[in-house]
């Protein structure tokens, strides 16, 4: 924590109740002090990966036994996507209530609460990454490979992370609120489920064409609308957090 | 006057617009063929019209096919909505599909395209063409709406299920402002102009949803289907509801403003692009106009007397709503000043 330095530097000023957050310019060296902060504290506790692997492993094998294989190409995806929109709220869910009382006060007197937000934004995008990929290697185990035999693989993988990343760019705010709100994960679902669900039918149709083994420019539109999503997503969080975290 | 004229015109427009709306009659048309398929050789076609005064003389009536027309050899009015042609089909037209075209002096030109279906197609009929004998006539003017082959009176509809959205768009917009100013000067009146601004913006969604569902149910025969734009608009009620549980969730005022007014402009932000930017992709298939790489009403249907009609019910509708708004936001005011 020796990088992060004190006190209150770029937070928010009040002039007579008004709450002016500085446009202080992206930090990177901040961010990567709080990415190590969230690795450290996640490398301690185990538990919560452990958790999130089993939350999936014991999807998919519920899954597994109520559909006893023979799936075809369409349903095969649509129980993928279905398995990791949930994975995702209960990995996504926890990644604000770390922050009770003290801590976020801590936190706050640290950092710029904008590289916070970005900070958490990009490590869920990478444990979301991460997550999809193992769910997708726990699937294909669990539930045959088959439906990968006409597929485009590499279009197919980049299908899941670009919406594994996207389902994390999108639940990033929605869990700060729903922390704030201090209704977990309940909350969260009902904030997160509709803003998410465009964007989970439009990544399922992307990785069911690169399935059927489409060439890449019919799937380019789905990228490119995802990697903008991404981009809006990304943006209104770090415009609109500042006024989230201040009490 | 000052303050209430836009009341009044609002009133003035929704008012002649609805009346209008429901009592200009549809333009002539004709809706149906009978058979819808013929073979070399005579046959004989009746004709059904929607909204038409055929006369006894002066009725044409010939088939359109690959650059050829073909003639009736006898034409019958039997009513003003029904005409009986006889054809003696010869082999070797080119195209399967043959458009049915009825040329009178009242109507001028009306047509189904591909209308009927020809077996024993070739290199061209051979047939003399009767074109110079058909010069089209000009149409009696008045003022109708387009009658189109899959709408046919539902076409009413345009002027009450879009002006629903486009008042519904106009107040979360105004929704998403207050919120904005809301989260910049921590004032509680801000936010609960964006609340009331929300509520009856959510009691036009639910009516564009209804108006939608029976149109779609008389157009598509399906009351709800799985389709971008229907998708996007369960989406909008859906973030709407979810913005009210999470007021409902909080407690302190000032905490319920900022989280409220947060999610406000997020979800706001990605429902434009998920009802604007997503649905016109032309990878999305759709079977509402304006998406999916489908022509919007302004392409075929929408012609200069429907938008007469059309755009005075969008502004009447959206100052309807804004006075509705003004009003709730007004009561929830008196009402905190009562309990103070």
């Amino acid at each position: 924590m020796a990088e992060l330095r004190w006190p209150c530097r770029g937070n928010a000023s009040t002039d007579r109740g008004r709450v002016r957050p500085t446009f202080a310019p992206v930090d990177f060296r901040e961010i990567a002090s709080l990415l190590r902060l969230e690795l450290a504290l996640d490398l301690r506790q185990r538990a919560a990966w452990g958790g999130m692997l089993l939350y999936v492993v014991s999807a998919v094998y519920v899954s597994f036994l109520a559909v006893k294989g023979g799936l075809g190409t369409a349903t095969w995806n649509a129980l993928y996507w279905i398995i990791l929109l949930f994975a995702a709220f209960n990995a996504l869910a926890r990644s604000f209530q770390r922050e009770e009382g003290g801590r976020q006060l801590y936190l706050y007197t640290l950092a710029h609460p904008r590289n916070v937000v970005l900070a958490r934004a990009l490590y869920n995008t990478v444990v979301m990454a991460v997550l999809s990929l193992l769910s997708l290697v726990c699937y294909l185990l669990f539930m045959g490979p088959e439906p990968l035999g006409g597929a485009d693989v590499p279009q197919f993988l980049l299908a899941v992370v670009l919406g594994g990343t996207g389902m994390a760019a999108v639940l990033t705010l929605i869990a700060a609120i729903a922390a704030r709100a201090g209704n977990g994960l309940g909350l969260m679902a009902i904030l997160g489920f509709p803003i998410v669900l465009p964007m989970l039918l439009a990544v399922m149709r992307a990785s069911k064409l690169a399935l059927d083994g489409v060439a890449w420019s019919v799937n380019a539109t789905y990228f490119g609308a995802l990697l903008l999503l991404h981009l809006i997503t990304i943006t209104l969080a770090w415009l609109l957090f500042p006024y989230l975290w201040r009490d | 006057m000052k303050h209430w004229w836009w009341k009044l015109l609002g009133v003035l427009l929704l008012l002649g617009a609805s009346v209008a709306a429901l009592r200009v009659p549809l333009s002539p048309a004709l809706v149906h063929v009978e058979p819808g398929r013929i073979a070399p050789g005579p046959v004989e076609l009746t004709l059904t019209g929607y909204n038409t005064h055929f006369a006894q003389e002066g009725v044409k009536v010939f088939l359109e096919n690959g650059g050829e027309r073909l003639c009736a050899t006898e034409v019958q009015v039997l009513s003003p909505t029904l005409v009986q042609a006889r054809f003696d089909v010869p082999e070797g037209l080119r195209d399967h599909l043959s458009n049915v075209v009825v040329v009178d002096v009242t109507h001028g030109r009306l047509a189904i395209p591909g209308a009927v279906f020809t077996t024993g197609t070739g290199d061209g009929s051979g047939v003399e063409s009767c074109a110079e004998t058909l010069a089209d006539a000009a149409p009696v003017k008045t003022f109708t709406f387009p009658n189109r082959n899959i709408l046919y009176e539902s076409i009413r509809n345009l002027c009450f299920h879009v002006p629903m959205w486009f008042a519904m768009i106009v107040l979360m917009a105004i929704s998403v402002w207050k919120s904005v100013r809301a989260l910049g000067s921590n004032d509680l009146d801000d936010d609960r102009a964006a609340l009331h601004a929300v509520q009856v913006g959510l009691l036009f969604c639910g009516m564009g949803l209804v108006t939608g569902s029976i149109w779609a149910r008389a157009t598509w025969g399906t009351w709800w289907t799985n389709d971008v734009k229907l998708n996007g608009s369960a989406v909008t009620a859906l973030i709407y509801l979810a913005y009210l549980v999470l007021r409902g969730s909080v407690q302190d005022p000032h905490k319920r403003a900022r989280l409220a007014g947060i999610y406000n402009i997020f979800a706001f932000a990605l429902l434009v692009m998920f009802l604007f930017v997503v649905p016109r992709l032309n990878a999305v298939d759709s079977l509402h106009p304006a998406n999916g790489g489908n022509d919007g009403f302004g392409d075929l249907d929408l012609d200069d007397r429907l938008r007469t009609v059309f755009y005075p019910a969008c502004m009447g509708w959206i100052l309807m709503a804004t006075w509705m708004y003004d009003l709730r936001l007004r009561a929830a005011r008196l009402q905190e000043r009562l309990e103070r």
